[in-house]
């Protein structure tokens, strides 16, 4: 079955990727004959390419998401009903181990694939729009970070949930933070601080979406002006709570679910 | 709700056990406690003088699960060298090869288990039970899927571990089979032990049946120690006797009295 999954990663990967090439494609073609008023200072490359960057970044990690989800959903509970578990369970390595190695071989593979996708994407602008991020390695890193929180939160679903539960769970847990994301660009648009709050406070419980908006701000950190003002009105525009603390904060958080899902796990009558 | 409640049993070195029991009776939650994947709210479990689940105890141990399954695009030889991996087996291909044979898939080695039909997997599982030499062997309902001549691998297979000094806890739905191996037995009924002891003594005499020039007579109550005496008297008092049996219930009608009647 999961063979069947990567199967289907992939082949949707490469339609992704080729529906993405031509999307710039004709962007930029496009791009070449408009010419925005002398008076509206807008870069429209780097609006069209941060855009685009941007956009693949929402499908790269929506991608991992998916890859990390349906490779760890049924990890306890659902190896458990198939009887996967038990012959592991009972050997001397121990339960703490047999998570932690689901955990890292879940995360080597979904690590891989987010940055291939990501920096294959952002080549593809690069080369056809010759634009570059303002920073590269950067926000692909903070990618694949979003999508190990989403793995630990999935593995420590799947200690508690059968499987189809639990795949609910995390699309919803991801859905869920999507949507605060935006709902934060348009509470900084129209200055409610009711909206920003909610924002805010859904950027600190699901740090992933923190990580992929703080990605989102980085490639046009040093963008100014009316193009920048613009990208920060869309939805990419990047985050409101960004740096260091909210790095941190994600790495406390996937420490703190994992160990919930060992201890969850420890206690789990199989 | 107790799922046991009162259980106190203990399975000697080199013995070979049988639960049995109808289906809910605990047998499997009994097992599940002792390989460490259920934990007992109540009262304590010992394998091998180590707490149940422990660390300790589970190295001393080999399981298979009444409902298992190995991934399908393992290769039987695979399934082996994970185990052996999990269970720090320095055994090597030797030890692979040796399992593989007493259980009779040396020409399966190279098979993927979603290949393997029904009876060859759970042939396998027995296997993958015995990586790393267990001192302890806990199976549940090994024989469910296999054929008869399955079973008389198994039979044997079990014959030889107890010979070989591996203790053996058997749960089985399959009654002549744990009277054909196993030395000592046990009968749970919703959660308590009802009745245990050796196959002979829990299958009690019905009666000495003594066939004569007068037909068949059944003597009730009277044992193997009485035959003699009753042909001697039948003798004196001028019959023919062709015939003498002494008569004892089987495993499966002591089963039947003691669960009364249940049925899974």
């Amino acid at each position: 079955m999961r063979r069947k999954v990567f199967a289907v990663v992939l082949v949707l990967t490469a339609v992704f990727l080729f529906l993405f090439w031509l999307a710039n494609h004709f962007v930029f073609r496009e791009l070449a004959t408009i010419s925005p008023p002398r008076d509206v200072h807008v870069d429209s490359r780097t609006f069209a390419a941060a855009f685009l960057v941007g956009l693949a970044m929402f499908a790269t990690l929506f991608l991992g998401v998916v890859l990390a989800v349906f490779l760890t959903i049924g990890v306890v509970s659902g190896d458990a009903e198939r009887g996967l578990l038990q012959p592991l369970v009972v050997r001397p390595v121990g339960r703490a181990t047999l998570l932690l190695s689901r955990f890292l071989g879940a995360a080597l593979v979904c690590v891989t694939y987010v940055l291939s996708v990501y920096f294959i994407a952002m080549s593809i602008t690069g080369v056809t729009g010759h634009w570059w991020p303002d920073r590269i390695v950067w926000p692909g890193v903070e990618l694949a970070g979003g999508v190990l929180v989403v793995i630990a939160l999935s593995l420590l679903g799947s200690v508690v949930l059968s499987s189809t539960a639990n795949g609910i769970a995390v699309f919803m847990l991801f859905g869920s933070g999507l949507v605060a994301g935006l709902l934060g660009s348009i509470g900084h648009a129209l200055n409610s601080h009711s909206i920003k709050h909610a924002s805010t406070i859904a950027s600190w419980a699901l740090p992933f979406e923190a990580l992929y908006q703080d990605g989102l701000r980085m490639i046009t950190e040093n963008t100014s002006g009316l193009t920048g003002f613009l990208l920060q009105l869309g939805p990419f525009g990047g985050a409101y709570v960004h740096g260091w603390p909210i790095r941190v904060w994600a790495a406390v958080y996937l420490v703190l679910v994992l160990a919930a899902a060992i201890g969850a796990f420890n206690r789990k009558n199989l | 709700m107790h799922a046991l409640k009162g259980v106190d049993l203990e399975v000697g070195e080199g013995e070979l056990f049988g639960l049995l029991g109808p289906n809910g009776a605990g047998k499997s939650t009994l097992v599940k406690i002792a390989v460490g994947l259920v934990r007992q709210t109540n009262g304590s479990a010992e394998v091998a003088g180590a707490r149940a689940g422990s660390r300790a105890a589970r190295a001393e141990l080999g399981y298979l699960a009444e409902l298992f399954r190995f991934p399908g695009w393992y290769t039987a030889n695979e399934v082996l060298e994970l185990h052996q991996r999990l269970a720090r087996s320095s055994g090597g291909v030797a030890e692979r090869r040796r399992l593989l044979d007493l259980v009779a898939l040396s020409d399966a080695a190279g098979r993927r288990v979603d290949g393997m039909s029904k009876g060859m997997q759970q042939r396998l599982g027995i296997a993958q039970a015995l990586v790393g030499e267990p001192r302890l062997l806990l199976l549940d309902e090994p024989t469910s899927a296999l054929d008869p001549v399955g079973r008389r691998t198994v039979r044997l297979l079990l014959e030889d571990l107890r010979n070989r000094g591996v203790s053996v806890l058997l749960n089985s739905h399959l009654l002549s089979e744990v009277e054909l191996v196993c030395d000592r037995v046990a009968i749970l009924l919703a959660g308590e032990v009802v009745a245990a002891g050796t196959p002979a003594e829990l299958a009690r005499p019905r009666g000495v049946e003594l066939e004569t020039d007068e037909g068949v007579r059944l003597v009730e109550g009277a044992t193997r120690e009485d035959a003699a005496r009753l042909v001697a008297e039948a003798v004196a008092a001028g019959r023919q006797v062709y015939g003498v049996r002494v008569l004892t219930s089987t495993l499966e009608e002591t089963y039947l009295e003691a669960v009364g009647g249940e049925t899974d």
